[in-house]
């Protein structure tokens, strides 16, 4: 056999660029991104979406990677639908040196939709700010991580805000709280915790359905003009946020005694609303602003370098950019943990990353060094609470942007972990499920 | 009793809304037999490119932002953007399925449905925008004082305007040569064709004139709630409005829109809290299918007669 000096040459140079790619695909860590940036949601999704990947773009930029390990990404627009989520989830979760690190569909429907697939994966899914509220119990829910606050502790919290306004929670008894709720799974997420609070605290709900999509809401305003409640709680979506504010103004109800949920706490849910958002209150687990250090590093690291994600730039330090932002800082500091564990300058696979959410602590101190102190709150992630957090702060509409006006404000931490250890240890009976023993877990 | 007529006239200027977008479907039905499903992604794509436009032309021309100008111009470039999209889906979409069953072209509707929601949100972004039309949205103060009922100016206003527009409509259809040409094409496409009416041009007409009703439907309904594609959703109200109006009728639209607006209203007020609320949605289907039962072709819709 023969081979000529120009054929061993090629051969040899193909072989290296191979290993060379090799090596580099090695050395990059994938995340998949089943985004969502046309349809009903695509405010939301654009705007989360593009928070997240600037800001892993600023750890590949500022930092090299995480202890050297890039980070790639690939999105897969699901347009929030169930089935495409599915189909999402199963085209990103073989790519990558070590397979997908982590899933996050930013869709409590595409949640449901693969919860026992990731399982089976072994591909941590996260959930922030939305999905399945019981899965915060880790024991049952290993691989589900609904982090920072769940939709029970939102609503405890917004009770408590509200107590403060009263003078105390003491103060609630004998008061008419109006609970105008999006028709639909999410929205009736909050009648058990709201029940269970108006028992024990003495005040009543009135809970008045809005049906999909909201963009009519006469008849639910003159029924609360009615009612005369002291407060509205607003667990709206999309169309149906700005649409209440403006009803309510029409009908004359004071927006400062209006309370949203964080999917009624944006941008997209007070300026289509006009002067009629003024005043209005939202809670949020991130806030809103781009004066924060980890956005102005992104600004410069990032932007200045004509890298950023974001078409509209304006839209950089909105509450859906800041929650991307969140989301990028989570899954990056996730890595970072599991890679102490596991090594690190490696791509990590979803079981290890896993452990890395599992053991997630962000405190203050790691919080200034990220630049986000004040901008997301503490974490201590266990094995058995995989909410970490369970407070929000509380923002207010001046008619041009979003002012804080509490500090992080807890629920009542015992009812609601109370009503998340319920619900989850019927969800293990159901699937025949052994909870695991977190004292014998690494 | 105050309580039941302050839902009964809400629900009545919100039925004139409806019907509004109800008269975009039924102008294309009327003229090419064609349920045109992309009516809503059509008012969502006129809202979008006027509110686009009042954004970019002060950049672009260096005019005052929120100036009556920039609100003319920026109409008028939206309607002839409209008018581009109507005579587009004319000559690429319609035209080559002429003949073809009735189901090939809505099921072509529904492909162009998915198109024009993503070239809006493809060329204007998917942020959701304001849009102040000037009227505001607040009681009227002796109605308030005097009936102790809220009204709203804006839903007067908007209300006004729509009746406004299917006078001019239905006048133009019955007085204009191209109104009598219409009519024509509607009776009968062949019939039409053999004494010189030139259906093209007809058709093109009629979508361009829909998109101007699209153009004020979504001007409307995203002063009221924000330009986001919600707006595409404005249709879901349509459709029973025109099953109980008749998919030919104007004034059908019209009436149709009433019953529905006032019905909903009503039902969500005294019949919801006995169901859990929230049936604003799904009662107006069960309305119009009761409806349908009596009569198949709706309060005014041209009956249907086989020769057998």
């Amino acid at each position: 056999m023969k081979f000529s000096f120009r054929k061993t040459l090629v051969a040899g140079a193909v072989a290296a660029g191979l290993l060379a790619t090799g090596y580099a695909a090695a050395q990059e860590q994938f995340i998949g991104l089943p985004s969502y940036r046309v349809g009903p949601y695509a405010a939301g999704g654009s705007g989360i979406y593009g928070g997240w990947i600037d800001y892993m773009q600023l750890i590949n930029q500022r930092d090299g990677g995480i202890n050297g390990v890039k980070l790639t990404w690939e999105e897969c627009e699901t347009e929030y639908n169930n089935a495409r989520g599915v189909e999402c989830y199963e085209r990103l979760k073989t790519k990558g040196a070590a397979g997908n690190a982590m899933f996050q569909p930013l869709s409590t429907g595409i949640t449901y939709s693969v919860l026992e697939k990731v399982a089976q994966d072994r591909i941590p899914m996260v959930t922030i700010g939305y999905g399945r509220t019981d899965a915060a119990d880790g024991r049952v829910f290993p691989w589900v991580f609904p982090m920072i606050t769940t939709y029970w502790s939102q609503a405890s919290a917004i009770v408590n805000y509200i107590g403060s306004k009263e003078g105390g929670t003491d103060k609630l008894k004998g008061k008419k709280i109006g609970l105008l709720y999006h028709d639909s799974a999410y929205g009736k997420e909050s009648h058990a915790i709201m029940d269970k609070l108006a028992a024990k605290h003495g005040f009543s709900v009135e809970k008045i359905a809005v049906a999909h999509p909201g963009n009519e809401q006469q008849s639910q305003w003159l029924q609360i003009r009615q009612m005369r409640p002291d407060y509205v709680v607003l667990w709206g979506w999309g169309v149906m946020n700005p649409t209440a504010l403006r009803t309510a103004a029409r009908t004359g109800f004071p927006r400062e005694k209006i309370v949203g949920v964080w999917w009624a706490g944006a941008e997209e849910d007070t300026v289509p609303a006009g002067d009629a958002a003024k005043g209005y209150t939202a809670a949020v687990f991130n806030v809103a602003g781009a004066n924060y250090p980890v956005v102005k590093e992104i600004q410069q690291h990032v932007y200045a370098k004509n890298l950023g994600n974001m078409e509209d730039k304006s839209r950089v330090g909105s509450v859906y950019y800041n929650r991307g932002v969140v989301h990028g800082i989570i899954a990056v500091e996730a890595i970072r943990i599991a890679q102490d564990k596991f090594g690190k300058g490696k791509p990590l696979s979803g079981e290890q990353v896993r452990w890395g959410f599992e053991n997630l602590k962000i405190d203050t101190k790691r919080l200034a060094a990220l630049g986000a102190e004040g901008f997301m709150p503490e974490l201590n992630v266990t094995c058995s609470d995989h909410e970490g957090a369970g407070v929000v702060k509380f923002q207010q509409w001046d008619g041009a942007k979003w002012n804080v006006v509490s500090d992080w404000i807890a629920g009542d931490r015992e009812l609601v972990r109370g009503m998340i250890e319920e619900s989850a240890a019927a969800y293990a009976k159901e699937k025949g499920i052994t909870p695991r023993d977190c004292s014998k877990e690494g | 009793m105050t309580f039941f007529f302050e839902v009964l006239i809400g629900g009545l200027l919100s039925g004139v809304l409806y019907a509004l977008v109800a008269l975009g479907f039924v102008l294309i039905y009327k003229a090419s037999g064609v349920f045109n499903f992309a009516q809503g992604a059509m008012v969502f794509f006129a809202a979008l490119t006027f509110v686009g436009f009042t954004e970019v032309l002060p950049r672009w021309f260096g005019l005052e932002s929120g100036s009556s100008v920039v609100f003319w111009l920026a109409f008028v470039l939206a309607l002839a953007s409209m008018i581009v999209l109507g005579i587009a889906t004319e000559k690429i979409v319609l035209r080559p399925l002429v003949n073809q069953p009735a189901i090939t072209l809505f099921m072509a509707t529904i492909g162009l449905t998915f198109f024009v929601e993503g070239l809006a949100q493809g060329f204007w972004g998917a942020t959701v925008r304001g849009l102040d039309l000037g009227i505001g949205d607040e009681p009227i103060m002796w109605i308030l004082d005097d009936f102790n009922m809220i009204i709203s100016k804006f839903d007067i206003t908007a209300a006004g305007i729509a009746l406004v527009l299917f006078v001019v409509l239905a006048l133009m259809f019955q007085y204009t040569r191209v109104g009598r040409a219409l009519r024509a094409v509607a009776d009968d496409h062949q019939a039409a064709l053999s004494v010189g009416i030139p259906l093209k041009h007809i058709w093109a007409i009629v979508w361009g004139v829909a998109g101007f009703v699209a153009l004020v439907a979504g001007l409307i309904w995203g002063a009221r709630s924000g330009v986001q594609f919600a707006l595409t959703f404005t249709a879901l109200k349509a459709l029973p409005v025109l099953i109980l109006g008749g998919f030919t009728s104007v004034p059908g639209a019209i009436l149709g829109g009433l019953i529905i607006g006032a019905s909903e209203k009503l039902a969500e007020v005294y019949i919801g809290p006995f169901v859990g609320g929230g049936i604003e949605s799904w009662f107006p289907y069960i309305l119009a299918m009761l409806f349908l039962l009596v009569r198949p072709e709706g309060l005014f819709g041209e009956k249907h007669i086989d020769r057998v």
